[in-house]
């Protein structure tokens, strides 16, 4: 019983957003197509036990739902023919979505699902938390439990983001012209905060969240398959992909973070590595690359590097100067500077860090005082570096991380 | 987590049958969509062990012995390295692989950091 509950649960991740995706260009409505598809798969826990799995479960289920989506759409459009005589309208809408198994244009039905789970309109928690329920699959408990969160709360942000969207009416649709793009960086961003909050807890002890990693890299790689032409979303799947080459070299024994140029690069892994350098190539076939692109093409000059020693500073200092300036953050501008220090020595970082400690986006921002105090102790300055340790351990927000600044700091001494 | 599907050997694979072009079109579709659904990361097949070799270890002595190897249902003619959130995801992807006849799959999962911690 329980194989059979668990192998329910598998085939729902597979075809719940293909499924939520059709229903949602049937009834125009995120949240109501969600409901429907739901129903579905209640039913399916209910006659599956008895009846044994269909031999293609997500026909079945994609059947059933549309069934019940467009008996759906013919009670409202009874209702509305009672009140007002314009129902016509909506009868031809019906009439295009017939019950067979077309699985045509469902690729374009997940992508404009992503379109509306990124909306902008949503926050980025919202974004997130839609994304993951409606495309990654995942039940309000997984996402509670990955983000640290209670699942009411997850529940709740999910079910006003639907009202949102409901009461917006945003069209299910992907936008074009110069919506698009807009649009378009708002379903990337969705994904890399996923992939970071895996990647780089900010709260919590444990540094890595693995499974949401994969959740993010499988939410990219869909997207790339969706949108072969966009040159931004082979870059972001290329970082994803060379980032997560490194989790096992990231970690310590103790569970503290390695840095970068202090992990064993035998631990890194070349199947992820190949796979963001192939995507890479794909993505500066498309001519400029974007911020993604640019930081996957950074990650990369790490990747080649069989020893640390042997990293292309030079290289890595041109891309940042190309990433600042169509990412003018500070974060990006303190990167730019530790890259600088690698490549031409302390004193150059020194006076970009100086001037960024006026930022006061990055008042709080630990990496600040912890690159500053890098750059510090390796001017001499080791009085100097130890305040700026212990300032950065003081800011910084993940236990781990907190005690590896100390130690740094201990170092100094 | 990441599983590894093995594909064990047969006789045609052994003999260096290949696929007819018809389930290579169907493997195409498999693989297609699990590259579409973002959880493919690779996948392989392999040629007879006629043309493999196998290294044995023992107290410091190696010994290298060339194919063919006679125990075919033991033998691996090809994988695939796909992520899943639970092995029973990985057993409903690969219920709908074009198989038959007899051919088997071995679902594995691939250690991962967290197993060492």
């Amino acid at each position: 019983m329980d194989r059979l509950k668990d192998a329910i649960a598998a085939i729902w991740r597979i075809e719940s957003p293909k499924i939520i995706a059709r229903l949602s260009r049937i009834t125009r409505d995120v949240g109501r197509a969600e409901d429907l598809a739901q129903d579905a798969f209640v039913l399916a826990l209910a006659q599956w036990p008895n009846e044994g799995i269909p031999r293609n479960p997500g026909a079945w289920l994609m059947t059933v739902a549309k069934r019940r989506a467009v008996d759906a759409l013919r009670r409202s459009e009874t209702i509305a023919r009672k009140t007002q005589d314009i129902a016509r309208e909506l009868v031809s809408q019906t009439a295009d979505y017939d019950l067979a198994d077309d699985a045509d244009g469902i690729d374009d039905d997940l992508l404009r699902l992503m379109f509306v789970a990124c909306h902008p309109l949503l926050s980025k928690e919202a974004r997130v938390a839609l994304t993951l329920k409606l495309l990654g699959g995942l039940s309000t408990v997984e996402i509670a439990r990955a983000f640290l969160t209670s699942e009411p709360a997850i529940a709740q942000r999910i079910v006003r983001a639907k009202r949102t969207l409901s009461e917006a009416r945003v069209p299910f649709e992907v936008p074009s012209g110069s919506e698009r793009l807009q649009r378009l960086a708002s379903v990337l961003e969705a994904i890399y905060l996923i992939f970071n909050e895996g990647y780089a807890a900010t709260t919590g002890d444990d540094i890595l969240r693995p499974e949401l990693v994969e959740d993010a890299l499988r939410l990219g790689r869909m997207l790339a398959a969706l949108m072969p032409a966009e040159g931004e979303v082979f870059g972001l799947v290329a970082l994803m992909e060379i980032q997560a080459s490194r989790m096992r070299a990231r970690i310590g024994p103790a569970g503290e973070a390695i840095l970068l140029l202090d992990q064993d690069r035998g631990k890194w892994n070349r199947l992820l590595i190949g796979r963001g350098l192939a995507a890479l190539a794909r993505a500066e076939k498309f001519g400029a690359l974007g911020p993604y692109g640019l930081q996957a093409a950074i990650a990369a000059c790490h990747a080649r590097a069989a020893t640390a020693e042997q990293t292309d500073w030079t290289r890595i200092v041109a891309l940042y100067d190309a990433l600042v300036r169509v990412l003018p953050t500070p974060v990006v501008a303190l990167n730019r500077a530790v890259a600088i220090g690698m490549a031409f020595g302390p004193q150059d970082a020194l006076e970009i860090v100086d001037e960024l400690r006026a930022e006061p986006s990055l008042r709080s921002y630990h990496l600040l005082p912890a690159v500053r105090g890098d750059l510090l102790a390796k001017s001499g300055r080791a009085a100097e570096a130890i305040l700026e340790f212990e300032r950065a351990a003081a800011l910084a927000r993940n236990g781990r991380e907190r005690a590896a600044l100390l130690a740094r700091a201990a170092d100094c001494g | 987590m990441r599983f590894a599907v093995l594909v064990k050997a047969n006789k045609d694979s052994e003999a260096g049958v290949l696929p007819t072009r018809e389930l290579l079109e169907e493997m195409g579709k498999f693989n297609e969509q699990l590259t579409k659904d973002g959880v493919m990361l690779a996948g392989e097949g392999l040629q007879a062990s006629s043309k493999g070799a196998r290294i044995r270890f023992d107290g410091g002595r190696t010994t290298v012995t060339d194919g063919p190897f006679a125990e075919t249902k033991e033998l691996v003619a090809g994988f695939w390295i796909v992520q899943g959130k639970s092995k029973e995801e990985i057993i409903e992807r690969f219920l709908r692989a074009p198989f038959d006849g007899g051919a088997e799959l071995e679902v594995r999962q691939i250690f991962e950091l967290e197993d060492f911690g």
